[in-house]
C-alpha cells in the first residue's frame, strides 16, 4: 500500500515537472514575441522553436518505454501520453504559426505549399497522423477501441521517420543538426527493432 | 574631380577626431555623475526582461559616423529600424543563425583591411581601411533588400557606385563578370573554423556579376549603414548591395574584386545549382523549389501580429533601371 503511493507520488512529481518543462518555455517564448522581443523576425523564431520542440518531445516519448525496460521502472510508462499531447500541441503551434504568423492566413497558399513542398507534405502527413494519436489517446476511446488501438499507435514510429525526413529536407544547407536527429531517431526505432520488424512482415503478408 | 573629394576626406578626418567622445560619451556621463539610480533600477529590469533567449553582452565593436549626401526617400520607403538590421543577419562566416553574426562579430579586426582591384584591367589598385570611405564621396542610398528567404528589409545604405571604383582600373576587353571574395580567416571568423557553426557552406564566400550588373548605377559598395560605418555582422568594412537581387548575391566584408572572363563559380549555386542560380535577380515568377517567391515578409516593427506580408515586385521594384539587362534572356532558366 505505502509503496503503491510513493509510486503515484513519483508519477506526479514527473508529470508536474513534464507540465513545467514543456509549458513554460511555450509561455515565455510568445511573451516575448507578441510584444517583439525575440530577435528582428520573431515569425521565424517561433516556428523553428515549436518545430524543433515537438520533434524533441516525440523522441522523448519513445525513450520512455525502452528507459522504463531498462531500468524496470515499469510506472514510469504512464507519462508517455502526456509527452505525445505535448509534442502534438507543439507541433500544432508549429503548423499554426506559419498559417497564422508566416502566411498570415493566405489559404491558398497555405494549402498550395503542402501540396508543392515534399517537406511540407511530408511534415503535414506526420501532423496528421499525430493528430489520430492525440484524438484517440482518450481512457474511453482506447477502450472501445480495443486491439485497434495499438495496431493505431505503432504509427507513432512512421511519425518521427516522416518528421526527421522533414527536417533534414527543410533545412538550407547546414546538414549535422538533421543528421544527428535521424541517427537519434534510429536509435529509439532499434531498441523496437523485433516489433518494427514483424509490423513489417505482417504488412507484406497482407498484400 | 578625385583628387578634390581625397581633400573632402582630410576635413572628415579631422571631424572624426572626437570619436573617442562620441564613443564613450555613456562613460563620461556616469563621470561626471549623471546616472542616477533611477536609471540603474531601468537597466537592471531592462536585463531581467531580455534575459531568456538574448545576451546582454555590451556591444563591442566600435563605429564611427560618416559624412554623406543624404537619400531623399522620394518613394517614401518605411526604414526597417536599426536594431533590427543589425540582429538579423545571414553572414554564415559569423554562425548560421540569424542572431549569432552579432553575438560573435563583435571582435572582429577590421581595421588594417586590404581590398583588391584587379584581373583583366590596366590598373589594379589596392584600397587599405581609410580609402574605403575616402576615395570616393559618400552618398546615401535607402534600398530594399529581398532575401531569397523570402522576408525583406528597407536599408539606408552609404556608400559609392561599384562602377566609381571599376572605372578606376580600367577594365580590359576579356573583362565580361567581376568576381567578388569575402575574407578568409578562420580565426576570426568562427563559421570558417566550425562546420556546424559555418552552416556546411564552401569557404571564402565567392559571389559574382556580369559587367554590365556591376556598372549598374544601382550597385553599390557599401561600407556604412544608418549614418555610420558598418558593423560587423552587416559585413563590415566593405559589402557590395545589390538591390534587384536575392541578398545573398551582396557579399559582404570583401577583400578582392577581380574582373574575369568567364562566369564565376558563385557559394550558394555551387551548393546547390537548382535552388540559387547565378543571377538570383527577385522573381516573383519563379519559385524556389522549397517556397514560393510570389510574397515576403516584410520586416518592420510589430512583434508575431505585424501583419507585413507584400506581394514580391519583379526585380524587387527596380525593373526600370535594370530589366533592360535581361532584354531576350529567359528568366526562369537564367533564374
Amino acid at each position: 500500500m505505502k509503496r503503491k503511493i510513493a509510486t503515484a507520488n513519483k508519477v506526479l512529481m514527473l508529470k508536474v515537472v513534464i507540465h513545467l518543462a514543456a509549458f513554460l518555455p511555450l509561455f515565455n517564448l510568445y511573451t516575448l514575441a507578441f510584444n517583439d522581443l525575440l530577435g528582428a523576425d520573431p515569425v521565424q523564431r517561433v516556428i523553428h522553436f515549436t518545430g524543433i520542440g515537438a520533434f524533441n518531445l516525440l523522441l522523448l516519448t519513445l525513450t520512455v518505454s525502452p528507459l522504463a525496460k531498462k531500468f524496470k521502472q515499469g510506472y514510469i510508462l504512464p507519462v508517455r501520453r502526456l509527452l505525445g499531447l505535448y509534442a502534438f500541441s507543439y507541433a500544432f503551434m508549429h503548423i499554426l504559426n506559419f498559417l497564422a504568423f508566416d502566411l498570415q492566413f493566405a489559404w491558398s497558399l497555405f494549402f498550395n505549399e503542402i501540396i508543392k513542398r515534399p517537406y511540407i507534405t511530408v511534415g503535414m502527413i506526420a501532423f496528421v497522423l499525430l493528430a489520430a494519436l492525440a484524438i484517440t489517446s482518450v481512457n474511453r476511446l482506447k477502450r472501445k477501441m480495443g486491439k485497434s488501438w495499438q495496431s493505431l499507435h505503432n504509427f507513432s514510429y512512421l511519425i518521427t521517420v516522416l518528421v526527421a525526413i522533414h527536417f533534414y529536407w527543410s533545412v538550407k544547407s547546414e546538414l549535422i543538426s538533421p543528421l544527428f536527429y535521424f541517427i537519434l531517431t534510429l536509435i529509439l526505432l532499434a531498441f523496437r527493432y523485433k516489433k518494427i520488424k514483424a509490423l513489417l512482415l505482417s504488412i507484406v503478408k497482407k498484400k | 574631380m578625385l583628387i578634390k573629394t581625397a581633400k573632402s576626406y582630410d576635413l572628415k578626418e579631422s571631424d572624426v577626431t572626437p570619436e573617442d567622445v562620441y564613443l564613450n560619451r555613456r562613460e563620461l556621463l556616469k563621470g561626471m555623475g549623471f546616472l542616477g539610480a533611477g536609471a540603474l533600477l531601468a537597466t537592471a529590469s531592462a536585463n531581467a526582461n531580455a534575459g531568456w533567449f538574448s545576451k546582454d553582452e555590451p556591444i563591442k565593436f566600435k563605429t564611427t559616423p560618416l559624412k554623406y549626401t543624404p537619400d531623399t526617400n522620394p518613394d517614401k520607403l518605411i526604414l526597417t529600424p536599426e536594431s533590427k538590421v543589425i540582429s538579423h543577419n545571414n553572414f554564415y562566416e559569423f554562425g548560421a543563425q540569424k542572431q549569432q553574426p552579432q553575438e560573435l562579430a563583435q571582435n572582429f579586426n577590421v581595421n588594417p583591411w586590404q581590398l583588391t582591384i584587379g584581373g583583366a584591367c590596366d590598373k589594379p589598385i589596392t584600397l587599405d581601411y581609410h580609402d574605403l570611405t575616402s576615395m570616393f564621396p559618400l552618398k546615401e542610398r535607402i534600398y530594399r533588400l529581398r532575401c531569397v528567404e523570402a522576408w525583406s528589409m528597407v536599408i539606408p545604405w552609404i556608400g559609392f557606385s561599384l562602377a566609381d571604383l571599376l572605372k578606376k582600373v580600367a577594365p580590359n576587353a576579356s573583362a565580361k563578370y567581376v568576381l567578388f571574395e569575402t575574407l578568409d580567416d578562420p580565426e576570426q571568423m568562427p563559421g570558417q573554423a566550425n562546420r556546424r557553426l559555418g552552416g556546411g557552406i564552401a569557404y571564402p564566400y565567392v559571389e559574382g556579376l556580369r559587367l554590365d550588373e556591376a556598372m549598374n548605377p544601382l550597385t553599390l559598395m557599401s561600407v556604412g549603414l544608418y549614418g555610420k560605418t558598418l558593423p560587423p555582422q552587416n559585413g563590415a568594412p566593405i559589402r557590395l548591395v545589390v538591390p534587384w537581387k536575392y541578398g545573398f548575391k551582396s557579399i559582404k566584408s570583401i577583400v578582392s574584386i577581380t574582373l574575369v572572363s568567364q562566369q564565376p563559380q558563385t557559394t550558394w549555386h555551387k551548393l546547390a545549382p537548382k535552388e540559387y542560380g547565378f543571377y538570383a535577380n527577385v522573381n516573383p515568377e519563379h519559385d524556389h523549389p522549397r517556397w514560393s517567391q510570389a510574397s515576403e515578409r516584410h520586416i518592420t516593427t510589430g512583434g508575431l501580429f505585424a501583419r507585413n506580408r507584400i506581394k514580391t515586385l519583379a526585380f524587387n521594384g527596380y525593373g526600370e533601371q535594370v530589366a533592360h539587362l535581361y532584354k531576350g534572356m529567359n528568366l526562369r532558366q537564367f533564374f
